[in-house]
């Protein structure tokens, strides 16, 4: 088996923890001393995170409900809780919790302005008061393109990042390109960026899905059909998947549970609260 | 669950990937059938030269694409292992060098007989020779012994991977893959010191981070400064846990015509100014336990000494230094060190090199992955013991040891980064490349239908490549 990873990346800033499907980019800014210490301790933890998962692997893919030992899974049931009602697992965290986790063994005890945790694009993040991160958005769609950008200040609430959507790597059960959502932590941006690209939805024909156990045998989604491709759509479907997202994000975000949501599907977006941290570059 | 499912036991995650997936890394994937490695392999490229003049390559912004010009090397890095043993090794490439048809069998093998032979530039104590090396409470190796200026340590091997518990196989495999891989490791010997040790790096021993490798033994710092240190001291003690020299005894003061100053030091006298175990082995002055350099002074012979004799006591590195004037009553008295000895005591640590922790790897690929070769495996390891064929690790050189099998070391300093990894077994899993003449290799018995040119190799699209480490000799140039 590989082991976990690590690695300087060539601008000799950046650290990339790797192991099995965990891709994490972290970067830290403070003291040269307190950053040694604080990514060694980041990689101390990082060592056990995936078999810690690993072995409680069959609850985290069940509906939320069952008992969880590790601070990962903890964290992601805890995400995941309110939103009863709906179908949703532990998993739709996983990536969000992971770059928590790892965010939290990085900070503890040290001097860190401002630091990042990377998960794949779902990214958690740490701000001292004053300080502030840029963080660039890639709208998915035929064609990617990196025209929206977000600022993240220290006094706002928001410490994660997360983007969903069929074209990902994880499944969807809805047809959006990318929903990116900003909320207190990066699981909680995690499960609600699935939640609302799995409401980004219509019926047609050019939608093509099929049964999630049927490209991933573990899918903790069974049988339910996720999407595989999504042709040419008349503008007023694209309207009413995306009105159903929004309506989803705002009730969200009138709940507390999110900062705001940003929705792509076909070339058009909708932005949802958090309107002055999501902004167009012209 | 039908039956073209792969499982893959890259991870502890045991994806079930179905076929034309990938698993939830995108690293491994079923390729009809077979679970793949989507990793790249690992090509090494040298920079060519063009008119005299050096290609930029390696430059900051480079992508880690293929250079086509640069001579390349596939290393075993990511190649993939053979199993069962009897299949051709996953790449045996034929390349022409300089005009010579050239094969390098490439493969990963799984070592369980190798270990780590760790070089520590200190002369601090560190633990008896013998004692025991732990890491997380689990034995991992011992003290061996020392080389000059330095400790040394042999981690590893098939004792402690498979002969004891199955923890301490497995912290052993961990440790040493850390270790190889570039990470920093913490050890404690028994009944001596905690390390920290990273390849490259300065050792830390018991929190303290050594700066510098002593200029010599005691002895040889007084042959080295004497003639510098004549005429602004009378008497020059260097304090050193090996040899202790005391300059007005020895032959290098004797030489220049220095009166005997009847500072007598403990321990054991080798030849004159020479003594051995002036204090006990630890942290302090020269690797000895010593913090007032006065306490290895066992007397101060009236006959020969005179008040205000000038006295300078220095350790081997210079880190330690101090100054005396003997009073009217003979003792040693503290005093301002003359600019002139201060001069020499900073020359002593700029002729220290840096402490660095450098670690060999050692192994054995004596047995079944010579299948993977040849169908003749002992003429590979004749071919190598006559050096027809050249045993390469990551594309780094190797040394061979004489005798039977094919058991190297290798530099890890000189390897790729990330080059090892490890199977459940425990044991570690380590690139290794054979490179012979065509001919040779034909000759040997070698799996010719297997052959494929370097060329289509590195279109497949596997492909990564890193530059070649200057300091080690082309692992790919004709024997």
């Amino acid at each position: 088996m590989t082991p976990p990873v690590q690695a300087v990346l060539p601008d000799g800033r950046r650290r990339h923890f790797q192991h099995g499907p965990i891709d994490l980019v972290i970067e830290a800014f403070g003291a040269a001393s307190q950053l040694a210490l604080a990514y060694g301790q980041a990689w101390v933890r990082f060592q056990t995170v995936l078999e810690e998962l690993v072995s409680e692997l069959p609850a985290l893919r069940a509906p939320v409900g069952g008992p969880l030992e590790g601070g990962v899974a903890r964290r992601m049931a805890r995400a995941c809780a309110p939103h009863g009602g709906v179908f949703v697992t532990p998993m739709a965290a996983v990536a969000g919790a992971v770059a928590d986790e790892v965010l939290a063994a990085l900070l503890r005890g040290r001097e860190i302005a401002r630091a990042y945790v990377n998960n794949r694009g779902d990214i958690a993040l740490h701000l001292a008061p004053g300080e502030s991160f840029k963080t660039g958005l890639v709208t998915l769609g035929d064609e990617p393109a990196l025209d929206v950008y977000t600022r993240i200040l220290g006094v706002s609430a928001v410490r994660g990042i997360a983007t969903s959507g069929w074209r990902g790597r994880s499944q969807s059960l809805g047809i959006a390109d990318s929903v990116t959502v900003l909320a207190s932590t990066a699981a909680a941006a995690d499960v609600a960026a699935t939640l609302i690209a799995n409401a980004v939805d219509t019926r047609d024909e050019a939608i093509d899905r099929v049964a999630a156990r049927h490209i991933d045998a573990d899918s903790d989604l069974g049988g339910r059909l996720v999407t595989v491709a999504v042709g040419a759509l008349p503008p007023e479907a694209v309207d009413l998947a995306l009105g159903r997202g929004c309506d989803t994000a705002r009730a969200m975000v009138d709940r507390g549970l999110i900062e705001g949501a940003h929705l792509t599907l076909k070339s058009r977006s909708r932005v949802v609260g958090a309107s002055k941290l999501l902004e167009k570059v012209a | 669950m039908s039956d073209d499912i792969v499982v893959c036991d890259a991870c502890p995650v045991l994806c079930r990937i179905r076929p034309g997936r990938n698993g939830a890394c995108d690293r491994y994937a079923n390729l009809d059938g077979a679970l793949t490695r989507l990793d790249p392999v690992l090509v090494t490229q040298r920079i060519a030269e063009a008119e005299g003049d050096l290609v930029p390559f390696g430059a900051g912004d480079w992508d880690g694409g293929l250079n086509p010009g640069a001579a390349t090397f596939v290393t075993g890095i990511g190649s993939g292992t053979t199993y069962p043993d009897y299949k051709p090794a996953p790449f045996i490439v034929a390349s022409e060098y300089e005009g010579v048809d050239m094969v390098t069998v490439v493969s990963e093998a799984i070592f369980s007989y190798c270990g780590r032979k760790v070089k520590i530039d200190t002369d601090r104590y560190i633990g008896a020779e013998a004692a025991a090396v732990r890491i997380d409470g689990e034995q991992v190796g011992h003290v061996t012994t020392a080389e000059y200026g330095s400790q040394m340590l042999s981690l590893g091997g098939v004792r402690h991977l498979t002969g004891g518990s199955k923890r301490e196989g497995r912290v052993t495999c961990d440790s040493m893959l850390a270790l190889s891989n570039g990470a920093a490791v913490e050890a404690v010997i028994d009944g001596g010191a905690e390390l920290t040790l990273q390849v490259g790096a300065a050792p830390i021993i018991d929190g303290v981070e050594e700066s510098r490798m002593r200029v010599g033994c005691g002895s040889a710092t007084i042959g080295i400064f004497a003639r510098q240190w004549h005429g602004h001291a009378d008497e020059v003690i260097v304090v050193d846990d090996h040899i202790t020299g005391v300059l007005s005894e020895h032959q290098a003061g004797q030489f220049l015509g220095m009166a005997k100053a009847g500072i007598r030091v403990r321990g054991r006298k080798s030849t004159p100014g020479r003594y051995f175990q002036v204090a006990g082995p630890g942290t302090g002055w020269g690797g000895t336990d010593v913090t007032d350099p006065l306490t290895i002074i066992e007397k101060i012979d009236p006959k020969s000494a005179w008040p205000g004799l000038r006295l300078m006591m220095v350790s081997t590195t210079g880190e330690d230094a101090a100054y005396f004037v003997l009073d009217e009553d003979l003792k040693p008295s503290p005093a301002a060190m003359p600019e002139a000895l201060r001069l020499i005591v900073e020359r002593i640590g700029e002729n220290c090199e840096p402490a660095l922790t450098t670690v060999m790897f050692m192994a054995g690929a004596g047995g079944s992955l010579r299948a993977g070769v040849t169908e003749n495996p002992v003429r590979l390891t004749r071919s190598v013991a006559a050096a027809l064929t050249r045993v390469s690790c990551g594309g780094a050189p190797v040394y061979i040891w004489p005798g039977g099998g094919i058991t190297f070391m290798v530099d890890v300093a000189t390897m790729p980064e990330n080059a090892f990894g490890y199977v459940p077994t425990p044991a570690l899993v380590a690139p290794i490349e054979f490179t012979l003449r065509r001919e040779d290799y034909s000759a040997m018995g070698g799996h010719m239908d297997a052959l494929r040119r370097i060329e289509d190799i590195c279109d497949d699209g596997r492909i990564r490549a890193t530059r070649w480490h200057d300091r080690a000799p082309w692992p790919g140039a004709p024997l």
